[in-house]
C-alpha cells in the first residue's frame, strides 16, 4: 500500500519508461466527440427505417379493456400500430429471477402489456410511422379503454393482507427476502453502554443519462438475422436475451453499441420496449428506431433507491461499536427487472452494512416488494448509498450518544490496514483495504482540526456550519458469483484481441464498453504501454458482438479491473510474439529485445534495433526472408475473469463541509473531498474524473432528486423542470485523494473506481447537516434533505 | 416529443400582428423569445393552430429614457436587461432580479413580454413590474392602453390580455435618489423558478420607510403587492412592528402547495424574505438577527 503522489507508483512489469500507466494522457476519443463526429443511436439513418412511438397507460394499475387503432391506422405516414397481443406472436415474454437470489419470485412480464398494465408508463401500443411526429399524432387517436384497480403504492402497507396482490398466481406482494444474523447479536447489544435506532428513508430517483434510451433494430430477412444498434452497457448479455426470445440463435443477432451519452446502469438492462422494437423489426421486417424522450425516461427509466431502512447500533464508552442491525424495505414496482432482477439492491444492502467496521455482531433483514410504480433495479452504485448512509448515520448517531468525535470512532472501528485478508460478517471476503490510511491522508487534505474549530467560531455569529465523514466499502471487478452463479447469461470475464498492423500500429478489440468513463483510453494505454507503441497508433474497437471477444461490457466497476487485464495480457502475448520475430530478423535472443517508441530496440542500452513498421513489412510482404521454421504471430488474444476473490473490493473515505440556513432550510455545500483506493491507477485523470462524476451523482440523491408519486401511482414530476439533477451551479469542488493498494489477483491491481464517488456522498453530507444542526437538536435521517424536510425537523413550519 | 403541426406567420409589423391574432383568434399564440411556449408546445400542453412569431419586430426592441420615464420594449431580451446602462441606472432591481431567471442560454432568448404576458406566478420579472409600479403598454384592435401593473396580473398564466392583444412595452418611473430596492427568491437550485420570492422598491429618508412597495412572487396565483408595507412607512421600525407586518403578510397571502413547498412554508419563508428585505434596506442588521420570523 502506497500514497499515491503526483507520479503514481506503477507496478514493476509495467514500470517502462515509456509507459502510460498512472499517466494523464488525453482521451482518443475527446476530438471526435467535441468535434461532433461522435455517432450515436439517434444519428442512425437506415434505408425504409420507420420509427416507433409507445403509447403509454396512464393509469399504475387497469385492465386493458379494449383498444381501438382504426383511426389511427388510417392517419397518413402510418405503417401499423401493433398491440401486445399481436407482438407475442413473435417474441416471448420473461421471467427476471436468478436462482441464487433464494425465493425471488416475478411474474411473466410481456414486450408490450397485453391485459393488464401494471404501472402508468407501461406501453400498451407500438404506432410504427415514418417520423415520430406523425406517431405521435396517431397515438392521440387510439382509443385504448381502461377498467382501472386498485394501485398498490405504499411499500409499507405491500405486504398487508388488505392490499390486493398485484400478481394473485405469486400468492402475495413479497418478492425476495434475505435474513442474516451473524455473531451474537442480542447479547453484543446487551453488552453495549448505548444503544442508538433510527428510520433511514431514501427518495426514489433514476439515473437521467445526457442521452436517452435508444435502439434501432433491423432484421434483415434474407440474411435471417437482427442489427441491434443500441446504446448498451452489455452487448453481449443484449444478444443473448435478443435471441434467446425471438427464437433465435446467438448467431443470428448483431448488437453494435457505437457512442454513448451516459449509462450509470441505466442502460444495462433489458426493457421491455426495447425488446418490443426487437420484435417490430422482425415482424414489420424493417428498420425501426426508437429514441425515448424524456418524459418517458422518466416513467421507464429503471428507478433505484426508494428504501425505508430501520438501523440500530451498539456502542460501548470506549467507542467500540458492538452490533449493527438492520431492517430494510423497499418497493421495486410490479416486475423484477430482467435479466439482472430487482433484488440485487436489497441484497447488497445487507451484505454492505457495517462493511468498514470490526464488529462481527450483525444482524440484517430485507424485504423487497412488488408496486404499481415504475421498475427498480441497479444503478450507479448498487445499494452502496442506502448501506453506507445507513452505516455512516448510525456511527454518528453512536458517537453523538458518547460524545466521541466521529473522526475518533471511526479509527477506533475500522478493520485495521494489517489485518486482511478478512472478511464481513455477510461473508464478504477483503483481500486489502487501507481504511486508516485513507482516513490520515483525508484528516490532511481537510485541515481536519482548523475546519472543527472554523465551525466552533461561525457558530457563535449565528453561521451553521457541519462536518460530515463517510467511510465506505465498494464493490467492484465481479466474477461470475454476482450473475453467472445465479443462471443469467452475463459473462464476467472480458477478452481482449490485439494485433500488429502492416506499418506498425496496434488495432485493438475489447468486449468492455465506452459509455463515456474512458473504456477506449485506458484500452490504449495499457496495450500502448505493453507494446512500447505510441497511444496514437493504438486504435480500439469496442461495443459490436460481430467484431470484439465475447464479454461482459462496463458494468458494476468491472472495465478497467477485468477488461484492463485482459488487455495487459493479450499485449504481453504479442510483445513476445514480436520479440521473437525480431530476434529471429536481428538474430539475437529475445531476451536482449525490448520495446520502445515503436520500435524494437536493446533491453540494455535502448538502442534502436528495427522499427515495427519495418518489422511488420517483412512479416506481412516478405516472410520468405525469415529463416526456415518462424510463423509469426501478430495477433493474441487473451481473456480474463478473477477467481481468487469473487469481488475485488476498494474503500475510501469522503467528507462534506457545508451551511446549513436554519431559516430557509437551504443546504449550501462548500466542499467535498474523496480519498479512495482503487489500486494501480491506470489513468489519475480518469478515475478522478469518475469519482467526483460519481460525487455529484450522490449529492443529487442528498439534496434533490426524487421521482415523486402520488397514492394513485403517477409520476408528478417526470420532467427536468420538477425533477432536480443537481446543477454545477450548487456543486462544491470536490478534491480527490488517492491511496494505492493494488490486487494481486491481477498484474495490472487495478479495482474499479466508477461506484465510489456515488457510494458515499449522500451519507456525507446528511451526516454533515446533522452536524450542523445539532445545536438545534434535530436529527435528519431522510434523503433528500429539502428545505421543506430541513424546516420540518427544526419545527420552523 | 415533438409539437403537433401547426401554422406560422412571421408578423412584419405591429399592425400585421395585430392582423393576425384578429383573424384567428384563441387559436394563434404570439412567439416571443420561446422559452416557455416552445416546451409547452413539444409536450403537447398546447396545440397553438398558428403560431404569431414577432421577433423581427425592431419597433418592439430597446430601452429608452424620456423624461421621467423608462420604456423597455416588449422583445427586450433578459440579456440585453441585464447588460443595459439605462436599465444598471433607473432600474437596478430589474438588473438584480433578471440575474436570478433560469440560465444564461434561456437568458439570451426570453424576452420581458414574453415573461410578463406568459404570467408564471413563481416568474420574476413580473413582480418586478408591480414593486417598480410599471405600466403595460397593450396594442389592440381598437389602438393602445395602458394598464397598471398590478391590475395586468389576473391569475396563474391569466392576464388582462385579450386573444387580439400584444404587449408592446412597459414604462417605469426612474428611480429617484433616495429609492433602494431589494432583490432576493429562495429556490432549491440557482435558476430554478422561486418557492417563494421578493421583488422591492422603497424610498428611506432618515433611517424611515418613505414609500415600500413589497411584490411577492411564488405565493399566491399572481404576483402580490404585500398590504402590509403599509405598516412599516413613517415610522421607526421595531422588532415588534416588524412581528405585526409578517403576522399581517402571512395572514394576507395566499400561497398555494407543490412539490417545492406547504402553503405553511411558503408563508414561513415570505416572512424569513420580509425580515431581510426590510433589514437591508434600513441597513438594520439588528431587524433580522436570530433570522426566523
Amino acid at each position: 500500500m502506497t500514497i499515491a503522489t503526483a507520479s503514481p507508483q506503477a507496478l514493476s512489469e509495467l514500470d517502462r519508461p515509456n509507459s502510460y500507466i498512472g499517466k494523464t494522457v488525453p482521451r482518443p476519443n475527446l476530438d471526435r466527440l467535441m468535434q461532433g463526429r461522435g455517432l450515436y443511436v439517434s444519428d442512425i439513418e437506415l434505408p425504409r427505417m420507420a420509427h416507433v412511438v409507445f403509447l403509454r397507460s396512464p393509469h399504475a394499475h387497469a385492465k386493458i379493456v379494449s383498444i381501438d387503432a382504426a383511426a389511427a391506422k388510417r392517419m397518413p405516414g402510418i405503417i401499423a400500430v401493433v398491440t401486445g397481443k399481436e407482438l407475442a406472436a413473435v417474441i416471448t415474454p420473461w421471467v427476471g429471477v436468478l436462482t441464487h437470489l433464494k425465493g425471488l419470485k416475478s411474474a411473466p412480464q410481456h414486450a408490450i402489456a397485453i391485459d393488464r398494465v401494471c404501472w402508468q408508463g407501461e406501453a400498451v401500443a407500438a404506432i410504427v410511422a415514418t417520423s415520430r411526429d406523425v406517431a405521435e399524432d396517431a397515438a392521440e387517436a387510439v382509443r385504448v379503454e381502461y377498467q382501472e384497480l386498485e394501485a398498490v403504492t405504499d411499500m409499507r402497507t405491500a405486504l398487508d393482507s388488505a392490499t390486493p396482490v398485484i400478481h394473485p398466481a405469486l400468492g402475495d406482494n413479497l418478492a425476495f427476502e434475505r435474513n442474516l444474523d451473524a455473531g451474537a447479536v442480542n447479547a453484543a447489544f446487551a453488552d453495549a453502554d448505548e444503544v442508538a435506532e433510527a428510520e433511514f428513508i431514501f427518495g426514489r430517483h433514476t439515473g437521467v443519462t445526457l442521452e436517452p434510451r435508444a435502439v434501432v433494430a433491423d432484421w434483415n430477412a434474407a440474411e435471417a438475422r437482427l442489427t441491434i444498434y443500441q446504446g448498451t452497457q452489455a452487448p453481449h448479455m443484449v444478444q443473448n436475451i435478443a435471441a434467446l426470445h425471438l427464437g433465435l440463435r446467438e448467431s443470428q443477432v448483431r448488437v453494435v453499441c457505437k457512442d454513448v451519452g451516459g449509462s450509470f446502469g441505466i442502460k444495462v438492462h433489458i426493457y421491455a420496449d426495447e425488446m418490443a422494437v426487437y420484435a417490430l423489426s422482425k415482424l414489420l421486417r424493417r428498420p425501426i428506431k426508437f429514441v425515448a424522450d424524456r418524459v418517458e425516461s422518466f416513467n421507464t427509466d429503471i428507478h433505484a433507491r426508494d428504501h425505508r431502512c430501520k438501523g440500530k447500533i451498539g456502542v460501548k464508552r470506549d467507542g467500540t461499536i458492538t452490533a449493527f442491525e438492520i431492517d430494510d424495505l423497499t418497493g421495486i414496482g410490479p416486475y423484477s427487472m430482467y435479466p439482472r432482477t430487482s433484488a440485487i439492491e436489497a441484497n447488497q444492502v445487507v451484505n454492505l452494512v457495517g462493511g468498514p467496521y470490526t464488529t462481527k455482531n450483525y444482524r440484517a433483514r430485507a424485504r423487497v416488494v412488488f408496486q404499481n410504480k415504475n421498475v427498480m433495479c441497479q444503478y450507479r452504485a448498487v445499494g452502496h448509498p442506502i448501506a453506507c448512509s445507513v452505516t455512516e448515520g448510525l456511527v454518528d448517531l453512536a458517537a453523538a450518544k458518547i460524545g466521541m468525535d466521529p473522526v475518533k470512532i471511526r479509527r477506533r472501528n475500522l478493520i485495521a490496514d494489517d489485518a486482511y485478508p478478512c472478511a464481513s460478517p455477510s461473508g464478504l471476503r477483503f483481500e486489502l483495504l487501507s481504511h486508516h490510511a485513507a482516513m490520515n491522508r483525508l484528516m490532511a487534505m481537510m485541515d481536519y482540526e482548523s475546519l472543527r474549530a472554523e465551525q466552533a467560531a461561525l457558530r457563535k455569529k449565528n453561521i451553521h456550519r457541519g462536518i460530515g465523514i463517510a467511510s465506505f466499502i465498494e464493490v467492484t471487478n465481479p466474477s461470475a458469483a454476482f450473475y453467472g452463479v445465479g443462471g443469467a447469461r452475463i459473462s464476467s470475464q472480458d477478452g481482449v484481441a490485439v494485433r500488429l498492423d502492416a506499418q506498425g500500429a496496434v488495432i485493438c478489440q475489447t468486449s468492455i464498453t465506452e459509455q463515456g468513463q474512458g473504456s477506449e483510453s485506458l484500452t490504449a494505454q495499457i496495450v500502448g504501454s505493453v507494446l512500447g507503441v505510441s497511444m496514437e497508433r493504438v486504435r480500439v474497437i469496442l461495443g459490436d458482438t460481430d467484431n470484439t471477444p465475447y464479454g461482459g461490457g462496463t458494468w458494476a466497476s468491472r472495465g478497467a479491473g477485468i477488461g484492463g487485464e485482459a488487455a495487459l495480457q493479450a499485449a504481453k502475448i504479442l510483445r513476445r510474439n514480436i520479440l521473437d520475430v525480431a530476434a529471429a530478423i536481428l538474430q539475437t535472443s529475445p531476451g536482449e529485445l525490448d520495446l520502445a517508441g515503436n520500435a524494437v530496440v536493446n533491453a540494455g542500452d535502448g538502442a534502436p534495433r528495427i522499427e515495427l513498421n519495418e518489422l511488420a513489412r517483412v512479416v506481412y510482404f516478405r516472410p520468405d526472408t525469415l529463416p526456415p521454421g518462424i510463423q509469426p504471430e501478430l495477433m493474441a488474444t487473451r481473456h480474463f475473469v478473477p477467481r481468487e476473490y469473487p469481488f475485488a473490493f476498494t474503500n475510501g473515505v469522503q467528507a462534506s463541509w457545508l451551511e446549513v440556513d436554519p431559516d430557509t432550510g437551504i443546504v449550501r455545500l462548500l466542499k467535498h473531498w474523496v480519498v479512495e483506493d482503487c489500486g494501480t491507477l491506470i489513468n489519475p485523470q480518469l478515475v478522478d474524473e469518475q469519482i467526483r462524476g460519481g460525487v455529484v451523482q450522490g449529492l443529487g440523491a442528498a439534496l434533490f432528486e426524487k421521482c415523486v408519486y402520488d397514492e394513485r401511482g403517477q409520476l408528478t414530476n417526470a420532467n427536468m423542470a420538477d425533477y432536480l439533477v443537481p446543477m454545477s451551479g450548487e456543486m462544491p469542488d470536490i478534491d480527490v485523494g488517492h491511496v494505492v493498494s493494488p490486487t494481486s489477483e491481477t498484474e495490472l491491481g487495478a479495482k474499479g473506481a466508477g461506484e465510489a464517488g456515488t457510494a458515499g456522498a449522500a451519507a456525507a453530507v446528511a451526516n454533515a447537516v446533522n452536524d450542523a444542526l445539532r445545536p438545534f437538536g434535530a436529527v435528519i435521517t431522510e434523503i433528500p434533505l429539502t428545505p421543506q424536510v430541513i424546516l420540518t425537523a427544526l419545527g420552523r413550519i | 416529443m415533438k409539437a403537433s403541426a401547426f401554422a406560422y406567420a412571421r408578423a412584419t409589423s405591429v399592425a400585421d400582428a395585430l392582423a393576425l391574432l384578429a383573424a384567428h383568434g384563441d387559436g394563434a399564440k404570439v412567439l416571443s423569445g420561446g422559452q416557455s411556449l416552445m416546451p409547452a408546445m413539444n409536450l403537447r400542453l398546447i396545440s397553438p393552430e398558428l403560431i404569431v412569431d414577432i421577433g423581427g419586430l425592431a419597433e418592439l426592441r430597446g430601452v429608452a429614457v424620456s423624461g421621467d420615464v423608462l420604456k423597455i420594449g416588449a422583445l427586450t431580451r433578459h440579456a440585453e436587461l441585464l447588460r443595459s446602462p439605462e436599465i444598471a441606472a433607473h432600474a437596478p432591481l430589474l438588473a438584480e432580479a433578471v440575474a436570478h431567471v433560469a440560465h444564461p442560454a434561456i437568458r439570451n432568448r426570453g424576452t420581458l413580454g414574453g415573461s410578463l404576458a406568459h404570467a408564471d406566478p413563481a416568474a420574476e420579472l413580473p413582480a418586478c413590474m408591480l414593486a417598480l409600479n410599471a405600466t403595460v403598454v397593450i396594442s389592440g384592435p381598437s389602438g393602445e392602453r395602458r394598464m397598471a401593473a398590478e391590475d395586468f396580473f389576473t391569475g396563474i398564466y391569466e392576464t388582462a390580455l385579450s386573444a387580439q392583444e400584444l404587449l408592446v412595452a412597459v414604462e417605469l418611473p426612474v428611480a429617484r435618489k433616495s429609492s433602494g430596492y431589494f432583490f432576493d427568491e429562495f429556490a432549491r437550485r440557482h435558476g430554478d423558478y422561486a418557492i417563494v420570492g421578493l421583488a422591492a422598491q422603497a424610498i428611506v429618508k432618515d433611517g424611515i420607510f418613505a414609500d415600500l412597495r413589497l411584490a411577492f412572487f411564488a405565493v399566491g396565483d399572481r404576483p402580490t403587492l404585500a398590504k402590509a408595507a403599509a405598516r412599516l412607512v413613517g415610522a421607526v421600525v421595531t422588532p415588534a412592528i416588524l412581528s405585526e407586518a409578517s403576522t399581517a403578510l402571512s395572514k394576507e397571502l395566499d400561497p398555494q402547495q407543490d412539490q417545492q413547498a406547504s402553503v405553511s412554508m411558503r408563508r414561513h419563508l415570505a416572512k424569513v424574505l420580509l425580515g431581510r428585505c426590510v433589514s437591508a434596506l434600513l441597513d438594520r442588521p439588528d431587524l433580522n438577527a436570530g433570522g426566523s420570523a
